[in-house]
């Protein structure tokens, strides 16, 4: 690709201009290795050294030895087979409720046109002008005790699934996407005798599969990464996330270990990213410019 | 799936006949009229499930946050009017004006480093020709590291004793620092943790934006005898300068609701250095039980964000007006 940026191609061919660009480049290399790669490296190394290297001064680059009871012991001290679980049955319903949920709404507003769908959508949009962690308190009376059910959502996965439902970034981003399928393609399949969920389940979802792929990754990663929340909702230990046992448990683990949970708490979502960083990078670069 | 999708080809459409194109005229028995309803239950069931969820877990919240700031409430027992009570006594806790000094602060630094850094890494990395999917990688990393590992990760490095950030100064032959531990390090401690875990979003977004400038600005402003940094000041800036203003506003609406760094890395002190505006909520619900200040607090935070957040919703609404 070469389109024109600040500096000029013409440039960059010079002797001098070649010289700067490699040196320019070598920096930048240099310079994230060191700030977002050695990060990660020293967690990741610093669970493999023994306790007592890992608090030597000055510290070792390369761990003597390969200690990998930091790993086995956090996996069975810190009970982290369970809090991971967790983690995965709040993440994977949230994701599920808010595809089958928000694709369901969205499609009615896009396409059913019900009476005052103008209004539910306005009502919908003006969340998005709420910041959400301005409202946990209230949020949390509720789920405590839920209006007319008179029931606790505390400690149960539905404390996080059904709030994440009420997403209305997610929700607008699938009403945009239904709304530039052309109205014919519907009434054609309608014309053909299918009916409403017969039109969405086989005509929309297949057309939608990019933005039902980004909705998906914001669903999962916004709950796995979650923490006040989660916080506010488990006070049952064996009931916790990784996220919130992770730091219920930092005062009193040694520090080996709890690197070495740390380390196992980012695989699912480090893997993920580098699955599908090419979708993730996308969908980030494009969701932006387009406002 | 097979029979929807070719359905204009395989019947001509005069085998059809006229009527069938609209079809929502209303051929069923019981006329138009019930035909509507049976069309308006039908797109409510689809709706329902969803607007049920945000009634229950946005709405209602919404409206009993500001309910509740002027109620003495505790859980099962309903709430007891209590006036502006719960305003003036949040407002004489000493820590109020520390915690909403500290968001500001903190914000505004936020700002500084974590707007700044962003802008000059994306505006370099986009003269870069190569090993682009590595950087742009590398630089999201940090993002999908669970904030909460990034937090105790950095605690782990300011460590006064053994911590990675004294080592390095002491490698390098720098004073050392208490970094999240003193008073007057410990917030700018915070936002260099915040900065590292989210920069790469923004980067992303203004190597997207940077992309977008048409080359021909920079050849006739080159043509004009401008120097690199004349051309970042009057073609780079200015044609970014929409989303700049939007990430500003988003980077601030969210810096405002600060809550993870504080409360696993410092705990809100030294002192009430780090004591954030949600970190004082959550104290009032949590530790306090006194659900009528957190919300009072709350309603003050939702004010102030929320009018960022009109500003926001209002730029982006023009500007997808003029596209």
């Amino acid at each position: 690709m070469s389109t024109r940026t600040l500096v000029s191609p013409l440039i960059l061919a010079r002797p001098r201009g070649k010289a700067v660009y490699w040196t320019v480049f070598s920096g930048v290399v240099l310079l994230f290795a060191v700030a977002f790669l050695f990060p990660v490296y020293w967690m990741v190394t610093g669970a493999m050294k023994s306790p007592d290297e890992v608090t030597r001064t000055p510290p070792t680059l390369v761990p003597h030895g390969l200690h990998l009871s930091g790993y086995t012991d956090a996996w069975d001290l810190m009970d982290l087979p369970t809090h991971l679980w967790n983690t995965v049955v709040q993440a994977a319903g949230a994701w599920l409720l808010q595809l089958v949920f928000c694709t369901a709404a969205a499609y009615a507003l896009s396409k059913l046109k019900p009476a005052f769908g103008k209004v539910v959508l306005g009502g919908i949009l003006a969340t998005l002008m709420v910041p959400a962690q301005a409202l946990v308190v209230p949020k949390y009376l509720t789920v405590a005790d839920l209006p007319l059910l008179h029931t606790s959502l505390l400690n149960s996965p539905l404390g996080i699934w059904l709030p994440a439902v009420a997403n209305a970034f997610n929700l607008y981003l699938l009403k945009r996407f239904f709304d530039q399928i052309p109205r014919d393609v519907l009434e054609a399949a309608e014309i053909d005798g299918a009916g409403r969920l017969r039109t969405l389940w086989s005509i929309v979802l297949p057309m939608s599969r990019p933005v039902l792929g980004v909705v998906s990754i914001f669903a999962l990663v916004a709950v796995w990464q979650d923490f006040l929340w989660p916080l506010m909702v488990f006070s049952d230990t064996d009931k916790q996330p990784i996220s919130v046992a992770l730091v219920q448990l930092s005062q009193n683990i040694q520090l080996t270990v709890l690197i070495a949970a740390m380390v196992i708490a980012s695989i699912p979502m480090v893997v993920m990213f580098l699955v599908f960083q090419r979708h993730i990078i996308a969908g980030i670069s494009a969701g932006s410019t387009k406002g | 799936m097979k029979t929807a999708s070719k359905p204009p080809a395989a019947f001509p459409p005069a085998a059809v006949g006229a009527p069938e194109v609209s079809l929502s005229a209303g051929r069923r028995p019981g006329g138009p009229w019930r035909r509507r309803l049976a069309d308006q239950s039908r797109a409510y069931a689809f709706l329902i499930g969803g607007v049920l969820c945000f009634a229950l877990f946005s709405w209602y919240p919404a409206i009993r946050a500001v309910v509740i700031a002027f109620q003495k409430y505790t859980p099962g027992s309903g709430g007891e009017w209590v006036g502006t009570a719960n305003f003036t006594r949040v407002f004489h806790d000493p820590e109020f004006t520390a915690a909403w000094r500290n968001t500001l602060t903190f914000t505004l630094l936020a700002l500084l480093i974590g707007f700044a850094v962003p802008f000059v890494m994306a505006l370099v990395l986009n003269e870069l020709r190569h090993a682009k999917a590595f950087f742009r990688v590398v630089v999201y990393l940090p993002v999908m590291i669970p904030p909460v590992v990034s937090a105790l990760l950095w605690k782990w490095f300011y460590d006064p004793g053994a911590g990675l950030a004294n080592e390095t100064l002491r490698f390098l032959h720098l004073p050392t620092s208490n970094w999240s531990n003193g008073a007057d390090t410990a917030l700018v401690s915070l936002v260099i943790v915040a900065t590292w875990a989210n920069l790469g979003g923004t980067v992303l977004i203004y190597l997207a934006a940077l992309q977008s400038i048409p080359g021909e600005l920079y050849e006739a402003a080159e043509l004009d005898g401008a120097s690199i940094l004349q051309r970042v000041r009057h073609v780079t800036i200015p044609q970014t300068r929409f989303i700049i203003l939007m990430l500003m506003l988003l980077q601030i609406i969210a810096t405002m609701q600060v809550f993870t760094e504080p409360f696993v890395i410092t705990g809100g002190g030294p002192e009430d250095k780090t004591v954030t505006v949600l970190y004082l909520i959550y104290k009032y619900a949590f530790l306090y039980n006194d659900f009528g200040g957190a919300c009072a607090l709350s309603v003050m935070l939702l004010v102030l964000l929320s009018a960022f957040s009109a500003v926001y919703l209002r730029l982006t609404r023009s500007e997808g007006d003029d596209a």
